[in-house]
């Protein structure tokens, strides 16, 4: 291992350690402040001098002006390996239960964990042979986690090609032993452990190509996949002021989405949004495979009231674990929630380095730190053919709901598809509250495109009508024209909103979709005579609930056809056939 | 053992500076001079230079002032003698009672570990139909009150306070007006509920540190009676004043301000307090419920923005009644299944049709004519407000339903409200 360095605390100011030092130190270096019998974990983020300034992931209090530094010679890493799926961990990968079995309540400061149990055993079944040449994250052999193969894979951090010199047998090991032994070009001998650690802000690139993200990331939430769809490997933003539903939606796309892992990584958010899930998701079923959702899932939590710095590292740390999935050929959602208070947390940073502060005081380089974060979403072929994706959605909170902040301009300039969330709508409790005139998607989605285009305009057109409805009433309003804005309605009311908490209508697969918006793309295209707005207006009031109710009965009961029919029979009711 | 510094070197604001060494970074300080002593904490270090924010202010302080180090940062006392109690923000008494030394904790402690929470799952009753009914509270949530001043929003959180079932009420006050204060202290003893109260009051004539101290030893106090299995409520106000307390002292330490003069971390500020609102699964919990003012009536000013980013959801008191739009209760839908089968139904019913009401309103204000449906919008609306917003109306959550659907039935019929069927059938109100 590398050697400490030790330095000295010159000053404190909040978070930021100003520390002389005297042997060499490396940017973004992981360093451990000593006071007492307390070891505080912290990173280098700036040297000037002779003197480094590091930012703690701990509450500073008590450290003082004199006090030890110890430098680890090693960038700030996480532990990757089997038992990663089901954990929850704080943004710096300790596992927070286990945390708790030990200091009880409250979180103790200076108290790390090893973030990979290590008494576990993992039955391992090789697949690399002797004298095999193989390069990293080449897979060695394999232990079932729960419902997949983890890939026990050749260090990433190894470089050119390696002879396998020997591999364990198959049997029972635990993480910290030895998986094969691997031969350089120039003849160094590196173990291969059955986990490893990687460094949270370089990217894995570890795979043949990257590939253009085409195929659909089903969600079940209608509006999006409809509309607004996200594709495997892409990227998408969800900006909205509080209490528009961001975090409903980021837990709703959590439970149903259709992939292999979802990773959530609630970034500096509230506690009692986490709890939520993790309370939940054991108890729940995954619908794909029948098992506990929480197999699937991954939490990183670093809340509001966790410590700043460590917020920071969060996004990172989930991004990396969601990366070290992929590599195994798998599909994985990283949720973040919300990449404001990371960007927040940039800006403490650079407030206290005392930076020139861009716009709004945030530091300049924010965009490029958001671009490259969203760069690390992609789908690849990896070297064996085989296909993974890391599909990133974070969500946005921009001060006072204004979309004109730099957090939110900086990702749209970055993300495949934007989910913007309006304060009217969800006032008007319209969920998902995803503005359907503002947001767009450049991926495909899984209704026929010709439809929702039909869809799209009818919103425009029905919108149209009603702000002109303001300035001339309804008397001045055309039935023609009346029409359309209760047909824009309609559509609406039955298919972009969707109550979350139902047990039918809270999730609709991509078939019932098809299905559901060809009827209704029907009832759009269908030409109505009605005698006054009265009666128009009646109508559509008892199609409306009709196909409300149609949407909380299970697709493969006899009542879903019994109110199919008799929406039709209305509709014949009122067709004009001039 | 206790050291002695009396070199300062520079005084602006409230923040004094001073040469020490082997200080710890938030200890605190005792500061002498001709004025009187008074208690001051670290809050920078910079090789000798101490940085000592000074809670009854710099004024009168003399650059020959003593400056003794504690050893330790700011305490609280913890004891069942705090119940009855007033104290000022730095946790002196302001009552006639003697001061209190036992069981001295730290404040501003460790944050909750995730693990060790709950989902919240009791309901507080407030029988005010606009919370019970359309945005329940729910014990260990974290609720501002936003308003703007003249709104009648201290009564409004008396009367949560004396009404819901809690077993220990701690009141912050900060930025207080005295009469407000004496309003607080007697409504509470008339209602016999002074002798489950603790009240940490600053007032608005009182130094601007001490008002930054009031949220964490409340939140202190309170976090040791809920691990005592009591379930506390905490009640903050004003905590627009207490972010300006913040901007106050962050201008003064010149750090680079980020949005109209509020420091960078506002956010994890704010977020540090009112996430001390707790459901603990061993014990008792603390449900949090604090007044912001927004100045100009502006909810995009940055401390109601950041609030409503940190607290699970938040009422807007405007023209004496909670407000429906905007309100919101995050933690509603964890309880709200529980009460009554056309609970949810209710809710999201009633207030659909009073959006639409309002649209309504304004056309009605243009002078178009008004439709069938319109008559009927309006009939429902001025209803609604007398019947159910009104914060005169005192009943308890069934009582309210009921009378929803009474509303609902006299207004329109079955199938124009959007209900399900199901509900309509079971629950519609037979003429």
């Amino acid at each position: 291992m590398t050697t400490t360095h030790l330095g000295k605390i010159k000053g404190v100011n909040g978070n930021l350690i100003r520390v002389e030092f005297a042997s060499p130190v490396a940017q973004n270096e992981v360093g451990y402040a000593r006071t007492g019998n307390l070891r505080l974990k912290a990173e280098v983020i700036r040297i000037r001098g002779t003197v480094a300034e590091l930012q703690v992931f701990e509450d500073t209090s008590d450290l003082h002006v004199g006090d030890t530094v110890e430098f680890t010679g090693e960038l700030l890493s996480v532990e990757l390996g089997p038992g990663l799926l089901g954990s929850i961990y704080d943004g710096l990968q300790n596992p927070l239960p286990e945390l708790a079995a030990e200091s009880g309540f409250f979180l103790q400061r200076g108290k790390y964990l090893a973030s990979l149990d290590r008494k576990k055993t993992w039955a391992f079944t090789p697949v690399a042979t002797v004298g095999a040449v193989v390069q990293a994250g080449d897979t060695l052999g394999t232990v079932p986690e729960g419902i997949f193969q983890h890939r026990i894979m050749v260090p990433f951090n190894l470089r050119g090609k390696l002879t396998v010199e020997s591999v364990a047998a198959v049997g029972d090991y635990r993480v910290d032993q030895v998986a094969a032994v691997l031969v350089d070009e120039r003849g160094g001998k590196h173990d291969a452990l059955f986990h490893q650690r990687w460094p949270v802000k370089l990217p894995i690139k570890l795979f043949a190509e990257r590939l253009r993200p085409t195929e659909p990331l089903v969600t079940k939430v209608r509006i999006v996949d409809t509309f607004f769809p996200v594709a495997r490997g892409g990227t998408y933003c969800i900006p909205g002021p509080f209490g528009a539903g961001k975090t409903v939606l980021q837990q709703i796309t959590s439970r149903y989405a259709d992939v292999d892992i979802v990773i959530i990584a609630a970034c500096g958010e509230r506690a009692g949004e986490v709890v939520e899930t993790l309370r939940e998701f054991p108890h729940l079923e995954d619908p794909r495979t029948g098992r506990s959702l929480m197999e699937r899932t991954l939490i990183i939590c670093n809340t509001s009231s966790m410590p700043v710095a460590a917020r920071e590292a969060s996004v990172y740390t989930g991004v990396t674990l969601a990366e070290y999935y992929r590599q195994m050929g798998l599909h994985v959602l990283l949720l973040a929630d919300s990449t404001s208070r990371w960007a927040q947390a940039l800006r403490e940073m650079s407030g206290r380095l005392e930076e020139i502060p861009g716009e709004e005081a945030f530091p300049a380089y924010l965009e490029s730190v958001i671009a490259a974060f969203y760069e690390r979403g992609g789908v690849v072929k990896l070297r064996d053919g085989g296909i993974g994706s890391v599909t990133i959605g974070g969500t946005v909170s921009p001060a006072g709901g204004n979309f004109e902040e730099p957090v939110t301009q900086s990702t749209l300039k970055v993300v495949g598809a934007f989910h913007g969330l309006s304060r009217e709508r969800s006032d008007a409790r319209r969920f998902p509250a995803i503005q359907p005139l503002d947001s767009w998607s450049k991926y495909t989605g899984v209704v026929p495109d010709e439809q929702v285009t039909f869809a799209r305009g009818m919103l425009r057109r029905g919108n149209e009508v009603n702000q002109m409805m303001k300035v001339v009433g309804e008397e001045g309003t055309s039935i023609d024209d009346f029409v359309t804005y209760l047909k824009a309605e309609y559509l609406d009311s039955v298919y972009l909103q969707q109550d979350a908490y139902h047990e039918v209508d809270s999730a609709t697969s991509s078939e019932r979709q098809q299905y559901v918006f060809g009827r209704i793309h029907k009832v759009l295209k269908t030409r109505m005579q009605f005698a006054e707005k009265d009666a128009a207006r009646q109508f559509f009031q008892r199609l409306t609930q009709l196909t409300r109710d149609w949407n909380r009965v299970a697709m493969d009961g006899p009542e879903f056809k019994e109110l199919e029919s008799r929406a039709e029979q209305m509709l014949a009711e009122v067709t004009s056939y001039a | 053992m206790l050291k002695t510094y009396q070199q300062i070197e520079q005084i602006a604001g409230n923040v004094i500076v001073v040469k020490a060494s082997d200080v710890g970074y938030r200890e605190l300080a005792q500061v002498t001079s001709a004025q009187g002593t008074s208690l001051a904490q670290v809050i920078r270090l910079e090789g000798d230079r101490v940085y000592l924010q000074v809670f009854t202010g710099s004024r009168g302080v003399a650059t020959d002032a003593q400056v003794r180090f504690l050893g330790h940062p700011m305490q609280v006392p913890f004891s069942e003698a705090l119940l009855g109690r007033i104290f000022t923000g730095s946790g002196q008494p302001r009552d006639r009672g003697p001061a209190i030394q036992e069981n001295m904790t730290a404040i501003g402690g460790p944050s909750v570990n995730p693990a060790k929470r709950i989902i919240p799952r009791n309901m507080v009753r407030t029988g005010i139909p606009m919370i019970d009914v359309f945005n329940t509270l729910v014990e260990s949530q974290k609720l501002p009150i936003f308003s703007v001043a003249g709104e009648p929003y201290n009564p409004l959180l008396a009367r949560i306070a004396l009404q819901a079932e809690v077993d220990v009420i701690i009141l912050g006050g900060m930025g207080l007006k005295h009469d407000d204060y004496l309003y607080f202290r007697d409504v509470l003893e008339e209602k016999g509920a002074l002798a489950r109260s603790v009240m940490f009051v600053h007032t608005a004539a009182d130094p601007v540190v001490e008002c930054l101290m009031v949220p964490d030893i409340a939140l202190a106090v309170a976090e040791q009676f809920a691990l005592q299995k009591k379930r506390v409520l905490v009640l903050l106000t004003d905590m627009t004043n207490f972010a300006d307390a913040m901007k106050e002292i962050a201008i003064t330490m010149e750090q680079i301000p980020s949005n109209r003069g509020y420091p960078g971390d506002l956010y994890s500020q704010l977020a540090a307090r009112y996430e001390k609102a707790v459901d603990f699964d061993t014990a008792g919990s603390i449900t949090i419920l604090a007044v912001t003012t927004m100045p100009g009536d502006d909810v995009t000013h940055p401390v109601p923005d950041n609030t409503g980013y940190i607290t699970e959801g938040q009422f807007y008191l405007r023209n004496g009644r909670i407000e429906p739009f905007g309100s919101l209760s995050r933690l509603k839908q964890l309880v709200n299944d529980k009460t009554r089968a056309d609970h949810r139904t209710i809710m999201n019913s009633m207030i659909q049709l009073y959006a639409a009401y309002k649209e309504t309103l304004e056309k009605q204000a243009m002078g178009f004519r008004m439709s069938v449906w319109d008559q009927k919008l309006l009939k429902y609306g001025v209803r609604f407000e007398k019947e159910m917003m009104d914060l005169s109306v005192n009943i308890p959550l069934e009582q309210a339903l009921d009378l929803g659907w009474q509303i609902l039935a006299d207004c329109f019929d079955a199938t124009e409200t959007g209900i399900p069927s199901k509900m309509t059938d079971k629950y519609w109100p037979k003429k």
